[in-house]
């Protein structure tokens, strides 16, 4: 084990943050959970970026009185990429939701098993 | 030896008559028949096993390696965390000469004091425009999926009557939303917020105006075609003024666009209008998402 | 301050165990609102004020809307789902 993983406390978390969101992800039969592991997979990835882009005692990101020495700031291209990441982790869950709002009228089940198995008794 | 040869011309006469197989009669030996046997039941015995007990294994299986492969991958994250550069060091390499160079000529070329409006409406305009682009296509989508026919419609258009604790709360909420939206992306240049944040405060505000005064009373107001019309014209007028200035820009030829004096309202050239229009494209596709997931139309 | 962080932290990693252990889907819904609501606090610790406003927008607004209208529609096919059903 390297030195910094109790420095690095954010990106620590937030690698945390994705495995468990991983595991909901796989691990859970229910489709609207599933789909709330993969948001917090998306923003443990969030989290990673902003903790990245942090500088200690840096002020946010907007120009105070003209100074424009990059040292007082924090460096604001993390907090670009989250921003246009946010807005379409939105457009994406709304189109999962969507799609199991479809797949529930189909098969009246939000559980991937059940759907799985009627599915192949359908082929059958 | 007499009978031996009788034998073996009988048996070479059949095989010339055609009625008998000397290479199977060689090769035939039982156990092939038994294994064969075997194989078939085999078979059966694995459809019913399948049967009875497939789904129920496959999901210990699964379950099994699902944990196995999560527990690796959150060791060797981890792992690799213990070996980054420590957090908030200003030496860390993400902080390299990109965005210190944003930071330092970002006023002076944009005109922006918000460094990161600067940044995604200027430097990375593209970037955001395939954005919007994306939100978009979602709520195209959003709508194949789940737009209803005509004549299911009007049986779902059937307003129950609303709570009036909402009603009174969303009456003082709902103008404060949209106010705070507007500032928010009106001031993107100067302050925190800008098109996509402002955008889904107004959405949000939408939302609540429709869930709480019924859906009725919003679509007079905001109907399908005039939302159609607002995205399209935003996406128009972002993609010619943003081709236009990149193209000038590429060129090395003057824009014409004066940056005005930082920290006015009206200032830093095209990042205003374009912080409006994916203001825009952002409330719409918010609200038709709503209208959308709620009633199947918009 | 660090240990305020931590404490935000700790309790992204409670949200998240609690939203595979819940029973209820609106209660996953909730702790996920609550989970985005403490994400954009920590975006004001990490200086980052638009990714607040617009977490705390998009995260525990639109996204939490938009789940709760699909569990409600899925309670409405529950109830009558042979009028929703036949089209197929």
């Amino acid at each position: 084990m390297g030195p910094n993983l109790f420095t690095n406390y954010y990106e620590t978390a937030s690698m945390i943050l994705f495995a468990i969101g991983f595991t909901t992800l796989f691990l859970q039969p229910n489709i609207i959970k599933k789909i709330i592991g993969f948001n917090i997979m998306d923003t443990a990835i969030y989290l990673f970026l902003g903790a990245k882009g942090y500088i200690a005692g840096g002020l946010a990101p907007i120009i105070v009185n003209g100074v424009t020495d990059p040292s007082v700031y924090i460096n604001p291209i993390p907090s670009g990429l989250v921003l246009t990441g946010i807005v379409v982790s939105v457009s994406v869950t709304a189109v999962s939701l969507a799609l199991a709002q479809r797949l529930y009228k189909r098969y009246n089940t939000l559980n991937i098993d059940e759907i799985l198995l009627q599915v192949e008794k359908e082929r059958a | 030896m007499k009978t031996m040869k009788n034998k073996i011309t009988a048996v070479f006469k059949k095989f010339i008559d055609g009625d008998f197989d000397i290479e199977a009669k060689e090769i035939k030996v039982k156990p092939e028949i038994k294994s064969e046997h075997k194989e078939q039941s085999m078979k059966e015995r694995y459809l019913i096993w399948h049967d009875n007990h497939g789904v129920h294994s496959f999901k210990t299986i699964y379950a099994g390696c699902s944990i196995f492969v999560c527990v690796t991958l959150a060791v060797i994250l981890l792992y690799t965390v213990s070996y980054l550069p420590a957090y908030g060091n200003p030496l860390n390499p993400a902080n390299n000469e990109v965005s210190d160079r944003y930071t330092e000529f970002g006023l002076e070329e944009t005109g922006a004091v918000n460094t990161v409006a600067g940044m995604i409406l200027d430097y990375r305009a593209f970037d955001t425009f395939g954005e919007s682009a994306v939100l978009f296509v979602a709520a195209s989508i959003v709508m194949m999926l789940l737009k209803k026919d005509e004549k299911k419609r009007s049986k779902h258009l059937e307003d129950h009557s609303r709570d009036p604790i909402i009603k009174h709360i969303a009456q003082v909420i709902v103008p404060c939303l949209l106010i705070f939206g507007v500032y928010l992306v009106l001031n993107g240049h100067l302050s925190p917020g800008g098109g996509f944040s402002g955008g889904a405060v107004m959405g949000a505000g939408l939302i609540l105006y429709s869930s709480a005064f019924g859906y009725r009373k919003a679509s007079k107001v905001i109907t399908d075609k005039l939302l159609r019309n607002i995205v399209f014209v935003s996406f128009c007028f972002y993609a010619v003024a943003k081709g236009y200035s990149f193209f000038t820009g590429a060129n090395h030829i003057p824009t014409g666009i004066p940056l005005g004096t930082a920290g006015n309202i009206i200032s830093s050239g095209l990042i205003l209008p374009l912080n409006i229009a994916v203001g825009l494209i952002v409330t719409c596709t918010m609200y038709s998402f709503y209208a959308l997931f709620n009633k199947g139309e918009i | 301050m660090i240990v305020f962080e931590l404490i935000l932290l700790g309790f992204l990693i409670f949200c998240s165990i609690a939203v595979s252990i819940s029973k209820s889907l609106y209660s996953t819904v909730v702790i996920f609102m609550s989970y985005s609501l403490v994400m954009s606090l920590i975006w004001i610790i990490l200086r980052s004020p638009d990714l607040a406003i617009t977490e705390a927008a998009v995260g525990a607004g639109v996204t939490t809307i938009l789940f709760f209208i699909t569990l409600k529609n899925i309670d409405n096919m529950k109830d009558g789902n042979t009028d929703e059903n036949d089209e197929e």
